[in-house]
This record gives structure tokens, C-alpha cells and sequence, in this order.
């Protein structure tokens, strides 16, 4: 193939060029969320080419990447590492479907391992709304465009080999590389590599119920109080609508106090496109977009950086931008009296999500708080002990509950700032108690079958363990 | 001081769930508009059963029960008040005799119950054209009347008026309701405002009221709780000239004056009940610290 133009005619052959045979691995990135094509269109090709016990590494797999479980049963798929596992694929990994370990990892563990060679790549298959001939690509143009593509540029600098897939082939040279030519071996042009309609999947609108107000509302006052809001602040929220409500009355109060932050990170939202537009946040740096005003937004804000997943969070890094967070929202599964929080697993132990960014903002940022209902569905949020230990206990700072906040014994700085600022500060044991007051104490039945997943912490450790349910 | 009284549908045990943490200064837990008909028993049992097993905190607890010409509202009071409600809400109120039947239902159920007599207060929900005319008499037909309420919806509906944003149709009524209540020594609560999600026009809307002289307001959405306390909340500067007002007479009243001038200006009791009333807001909104009205800590 001449190094002018990598394009190949069909995905059969850009799998055959890349030499990919029996036992290797192929890596995908998740930036299309529940739209993404490319992962079932490539383990397709691969079981019709005869491919067997491919390893799967995937930031993460969606509800749409159910039909891996099809390429389970007839053997073209034996290993899965994943930063995140919808419930829909967790659910039958979870009842042993997968005979070897699920290998979890987080967004900065998963550049970290293949930096340290833990992890290794044989083939990225890479979506890109736009690439050129040459491989030159982005997920800013395009039909489909999903905007950063963040976590699959460690793919493209560690793979062996890279496939671009895309559904828009422009002229040489691409004007934004998101990823270079450097990287790449082969191009191929598919119909389509996924639906962006389907990028923001549930929750990216700030919730409406006073409950999950009242939450934000009192993280929001938290942050205050913590003596971190001040100019140059630097804030990270998920995509959840608690999160996003924080962001809406951080705002709120950044107005008020006359306050400008340095940065806004990670999954990116038209909230905080918001907030940044507003001036209230001099920049935002993407790892990942999760809705169409954030794809929008890093087309036209030049203030909105596109960042690797390694820049974002490895530990591997010689730094990376989680090490530069004042605050950090996060949600929670499951918390327990030592802090450890748990995102992987349902309460009755089924795989249903993942680390994410989870555990390395936890871990960066100077101040993680994790906000969540105290019951859901007449479950306790507080445990004895998690059914699976997603972010440990000493890299969490604070609960925020709608009956009050939780601090770590380890942080009595911040619990005497929030006492003075007259928030409702309890012990978790304490927050406990209330909770199973009005819940009583539900018996706990958890998986003890085989060992299904390992979770590995982001600095390459194992950091708990998930079995089948018998 | 209640600066907002939040309706809960009596019949929704999430929502009484919420009430713990939702930061009201009192709840009404309705058994009347919100329960359907074949409901009513199953909500009064849950209600009677949240009221006695539930830590509200220093939140008042009323009842909207059913109207007294219902079969219901003899059995609502009966499963309540034994469990801890502090006040009822009676619905429609037109007449002085059902409040004194009403009256002497609660002296049973209260001797019965071994409550001190006399402890379970009425607010008076205003809502027809009769109700306005008589509203006086009535917040004086018992000693256990301490407010008076104004239900605008039902009350429009009677009048036969469009109800509307700027509320021009309830201005009289709404004077009329606080003349009255002031008048016989109570209370008086504005009607809830209507739009859920319209924040910024509950607080209007709340000035408003407010500037009539209302003490609070009625709330059908815990998104309105928010406004509602804003717009009770006093400026910081209102804050510090009561403080000042309320030193400077007692002051004057420790050396035996009615009357002392601060900076120009003549202080006298009118001058000390408003100050009060600022001051009062001001512990309602935690403004002054160490005498926070609820149960934080």
C-alpha cells in the first residue's frame, strides 16, 4: 500500500491487512455511547472471516454492544477489558456467559496499563466522523460527528496496527488531526459508523426532583464552604442529573462570589459549555462529549481543548489534568463506612457500570464528593462493605445526601469549614442509621459463584473482585 | 414564623418521604383534592402512620382533611391528630358551625387521645366568595383558629373570573383575608402559585404578597420553596437596622422610655413589631448564626 493513500476497499480487508489472527486484540472507543456501529460491525467481520477468541478492549461497552454476547457463544470473542459495562452486556457476563475474567479498568488506568505494557494492543479499530486518505482524523466533522475523540488516541500511539473507520472521507490534509497520519495504517470508509442522536443517552439534563436539588444544592454550598472557590478554580461533574444540577448552582453561586475557573474537565456537557461560554470557565478540556451542544461547542469554542485519555488521567503520565482538579462530583452505587465506593455492581451484585473516570478524579482532585439519594427504591445507600470496591475509601472526601453530608475522619479540616457554614455534617455511621430507620436492614444476597471480573485499580492493582451469581 | 407550607399528596408515600428532608416550614399532608375517592382510606392510614413514626423535625405538621359535609373528615381527624398532627386544614371554609363541630370533634379525640386540650390548632383555607365576606367571623369562631389561607383557584372558580399571572382577579380578596386575619389576631397565608417550574414568577409573586402583609404562602411544589423563602428572606441591610432598632428600644425600655431616636429617626413599638418581623425572617433564613429554625446542625 502506498504511504499516500492508506484507504482499503472493504473492512474484510483492512482486518486481513492488519494481520490479525486468533487470540489477538482489537480495541474500541465508546465517543458514539449508545450510536456506535463500529465495534458490532468489526467483531461481525471478524466472526464471518473465522477470527476466534479475539481479547476485546473497549473504554467502554454500551447497552448497543449487546451483540458481543452473540460473539461470545460462538467463540470470536474469549476476553474483555472495558473501563465501563452497561447492565445489558454485565447482566449475562454476570451469570458467568464470559469463561475467563472481565478485566475492568478506569479511563486513566487503561492508558497507564498499555503505557506499562500490561494491556496490549494488537489492532484499534478507531471510529472517526472525518479522516483523510492518509488517516488524518477527528470526530469534530461529519455526518456523525461526536466530538472528542479522546480515548481512542492512546489507542492510535500503542496499537500495533490502526484502523480508521469513517463515514466521511475528506480531502488531504484534514485541517484538525485529532489523531495524525503517523498512527495509522489503514483507512476505511464504512455507510455509517453510528448514530450522534444517540451520544447523550439518559441522563445529561439536570434533574427536576427536588431531592436531587436539594443534593445539589447542599454539594454546591459544600464546595463553598471548602474555601476552594476562588479564582482559577477547577471543577470536573458527571453527566448525571444531580451532577449536572451541582454545575447549574456552582454556576449560581461563581456569579455571585464574581469567581472565574481555569477549567471545567472531562465528559463535557452543554452545562458546562454553558458555564464556559459565560466566561465562568476560561477553558474546557475534553476527554469525551456528552451531549450535541458539547460536539458543537469544541467546533467553535477555541477554548474547548480536545484531550487523550492519557492527559486526562493516567498515572502513567508524567502529570495529567485530574492532578490539577480543585473538585471533583461523582456519584455512587453503593458508598460504605470507610468511603469505598462502589459503581460496577448493582445491589445485588450484577455488573451494571464501571469505574470511568471515577476512581482517577477521586484520586487527583483535592476535593472528590460523591453525591447520591441516601435510599433508592427502599434501598440503603450506605453499607457495611460494598459489593465491589470501585474507588477506595481514602481518595473519597465527602457524602452528600439529601438528610446531609458525610465527611472522611481523614479530612476534619473540611468537616469544621462545613460546620461553620452551618451544613448539616453527620458521621456516615450516622447517615447510616437514619437511612436504615426508614428502610429497615435489607438482607444483602450477593453473587458467590466463579470469579467474572477483576477490577483493577488505576495504578495496576487488583483492587476487588466480581463473582457469578450461582 | 411560617414563611412556607408545603402541600404533600396524602397518598404518595415517596413524597411524605421527601417531606423529612425538604426545607418547608411546615407540610400539609392532603387527604382531600389530591386523593381520589377510593383512596381516601389507605391515605388517611398512611398519613396517621408517617405523622407517628416519622421525625419531622421542628417542620409543623398539618392535615388538609376532607370537607366536614364528607363522611370523611369525622375519620380523618380521628387517625391524625392521635398521631401527631399539630394543625388541620379544613377545606372551604364557610360557616362557623362546622369549625365549632369541628372544635368539639378535636376536644374528643384530643381527651381521648390524652393530648392537652385545646393544643390542635385550625388554619382556615379561604376559597369561596362567602368565605371572604365572613372571614373574620370566622377566624374568630374558635380559640383554636390561629390562620387564615387563601385558596385562589377554587375561589376564581366561584367568582366566576379568569385567573392570571398578575393576579389582579384576588387582589381585593387577598386584602380582605389579611385585614381580617389581622384583625382577629391570626395569621394569614397567600395561595400557592400555580406554574411548577416558573421560579422567578412564585417569587414575584411572593413580594408581592408579602408587601400585603401575608406571614406566608402556600406551596404546591417543593420548586417553590426556594422562591418562597427569597422572597421572605430580609437584605442584610434590613437585617442590621432591625437588630439595631430592636438594641436601641430595649435600651430605651430598661431606662423606662417608650420612644428613643436612633440616628435622626424617632423608634418607637410600631417600629419594634417591624423590626421583629425582619428579625424573625432573618432566623427563618439562618441569617443569623447559631439560631437556625430547623433541626440542622
Amino acid at each position: 500500500m502506498s504511504r499516500d493513500n492508506k484507504v482499503v476497499a472493504t473492512l474484510s480487508d483492512a482486518i486481513r491487512r492488519s494481520g490479525l489472527k486468533d487470540g489477538m486484540c482489537v480495541s474500541f472507543h465508546h465517543h458514539l455511547r449508545e450510536g456506535d456501529r463500529v465495534l458490532n460491525l468489526v467483531l461481525d467481520e471478524c466472526a464471518r472471516l473465522g477470527i476466534k477468541n479475539l481479547k476485546v478492549n473497549a473504554s467502554a461497552l454500551m447497552a448497543c454492544h449487546r451483540p458481543i454476547l452473540k460473539r461470545i457463544k460462538d467463540g470470536t470473542v474469549s476476553h474483555i477489558e472495558c473501563n465501563y459495562m452497561h447492565k445489558a452486556v454485565g447482566g449475562p457476563i454476570s451469570k458467568g456467559l464470559l469463561e475467563s475474567e472481565v478485566i475492568f479498568r478506569s479511563h486513566g488506568g487503561r492508558p497507564a496499563a498499555l503505557t506499562r505494557g500490561e494491556s496490549v494492543i494488537d489492532v484499534a479499530f478507531i471510529a472517526a466522523s472525518t479522516a483523510d486518505r492518509a488517516g488524518n482524523c477527528n470526530g469534530r466533522e461529519g455526518k456523525a460527528a461526536f466530538g472528542s475523540i479522546g480515548y481512542a488516541m492512546p489507542d492510535a500511539e500503542m496499537a500495533d496496527h490502526v484502523v480508521i473507520m469513517t463515514d466521511h472521507l475528506a480531502k488531504y490534509p484534514l485541517s484538525t488531526a485529532s489523531i495524525d497520519e503517523r498512527w495509522v495504517d489503514s483507512v476505511v470508509v464504512v455507510d455509517s459508523i453510528g448514530d450522534p442522536e444517540k451520544i447523550m443517552s439518559g441522563t445529561t439534563r439536570i434533574t427536576r426532583d427536588p431531592v436531587g436539588l436539594l443534593i445539589a444544592d447542599y454539594a454546591a454550598k459544600a464546595i463553598l464552604a471548602s474555601g476552594l472557590l476562588i479564582d482559577g478554580f477547577s471543577f470536573q461533574t458527571g453527566a448525571g442529573g444531580i451532577s449536572l444540577a451541582v454545575a447549574h448552582y456552582l454556576g449560581a453561586l461563581m456569579r455571585e462570589e464574581k469567581i472565574t475557573g481555569s477549567f471545567a474537565s472531562g465528559g463535557i456537557t452543554g452545562t458546562l459549555v454553558d458555564l464556559h461560554e459565560e466566561g465562568l470557565f476560561e477553558k474546557l478540556l475534553d476527554v469525551q462529549c456528552f451531549d450535541r451542544d458539547a460536539v458543537a461547542s469544541i467546533g467553535k469554542n477555541a477554548m474547548h481543548r480536545e484531550i487523550s485519555a492519557s492527559t486526562y488521567a493516567s498515572p502513567a503520565s508524567k502529570s495529567a489534568v485530574v492532578d490539577h482538579l480543585d473538585v471533583v462530583i461523582l456519584g455512587a452505587t453503593e458508598i460504605d463506612t470507610n468511603f469505598n465506593v462502589n459503581v460496577h455492581t448493582d445491589s445485588n451484585g450484577i455488573i451494571m457500570g464501571g469505574s470511568g473516570g471515577h476512581s482517577d478524579t477521586a484520586a487527583g482532585s483535592n476535593l472528590s464528593i460523591i453525591v447520591a439519594p441516601l435510599m433508592r427504591a427502599r434501598l440503603p445507600l450506605i453499607v457495611d462493605r460494598v459489593s465491589t470496591i470501585s474507588t477506595p475509601g481514602s481518595d473519597v472526601d465527602l457524602l452528600v445526601t439529601q438528610f446531609g453530608m458525610a465527611c472522611h475522619p481523614d479530612n476534619d479540616e473540611l468537616r469544621l469549614r462545613l460546620l461553620d457554614a452551618n451544613l448539616p455534617v453527620f458521621s456516615m455511621e450516622a447517615l447510616k442509621d437514619k437511612a436504615e430507620s426508614l428502610t429497615g436492614i435489607p438482607v444483602r444476597r450477593l453473587p458467590e459463584g466463579r470469579r467474572v471480573a477483576s477490577v483493577i485499580s488505576r495504578d495496576g492493582v487488583l483492587l476487588d473482585t466480581i463473582k457469578s451469581r450461582v | 414564623m411560617k414563611r412556607s407550607l408545603l402541600f404533600i399528596p396524602g397518598n404518595r408515600p415517596n413524597m411524605i418521604q421527601n417531606g423529612l428532608v425538604l426545607p418547608a416550614d411546615a407540610l400539609i399532608f392532603d387527604l382531600e383534592d389530591s386523593v381520589l375517592e377510593e383512596e381516601k382510606d389507605a391515605a388517611r392510614t398512611l398519613v396517621a402512620s408517617a405523622l407517628s413514626s416519622l421525625d419531622f423535625g421542628l417542620k409543623e405538621l398539618v392535615v388538609r382533611i376532607n370537607e366536614m359535609s364528607s363522611p370523611h373528615a369525622l375519620k380523618d381527624i380521628e387517625a391524625v391528630v392521635p398521631a401527631g398532627c399539630e394543625s388541620i386544614l379544613l377545606p372551604k371554609t364557610e360557616h362557623s358551625d362546622d369549625i365549632l363541630e369541628l372544635d368539639r370533634w378535636l376536644d374528643t379525640v384530643e381527651q381521648a387521645s390524652g393530648i392537652p386540650p385545646g393544643s390542635t390548632s385550625l388554619i382556615l383555607l379561604i376559597e369561596t366568595a362567602l368565605g371572604v365576606e365572613k372571614a373574620f367571623e370566622l377566624a374568630k369562631a374558635s380559640r383554636r383558629v390561629k390562620a387564615l389561607a387563601l385558596g385562589a383557584e377554587d375561589l376564581a372558580a366561584d367568582l366566576g373570573c379568569e385567573r392570571t399571572g398578575e393576579g389582579t382577579e384576588i387582589l381585593y380578596s387577598r386584602t380582605r383575608l389579611v385585614i381580617a386575619a389581622r384583625a382577629a389576631g391570626v395569621e394569614v397565608f397567600d395561595t400557592p402559585f400555580t406554574d411548577t417550574y416558573d421560579e422567578q414568577g412564585c417569587f414575584l409573586d411572593t413580594v408581592f404578597a408579602k408587601k400585603l402583609g401575608f406571614d406566608g404562602k402556600l406551596s404546591i411544589s417543593p420548586h417553590h420553596l426556594a422562591p418562597i423563602h427569597k422572597a421572605f428572606t430580609p437584605s442584610q441591610e434590613a437585617l442590621e437596622n432591625a437588630l439595631e432598632v430592636q438594641q436601641a428600644m430595649q435600651e430605651a425600655q430598661r431606662e423606662g422610655r417608650g420612644a428613643v431616636a436612633l440616628r435622626g429617626r424617632m423608634i418607637d413599638m410600631p417600629v419594634l413589631k417591624q423590626a421583629e418581623r425582619v428579625i424573625q425572617w432573618a432566623k427563618a433564613a439562618r441569617m443569623l448564626k447559631g439560631e437556625a429554625d430547623d433541626e440542622s446542625r
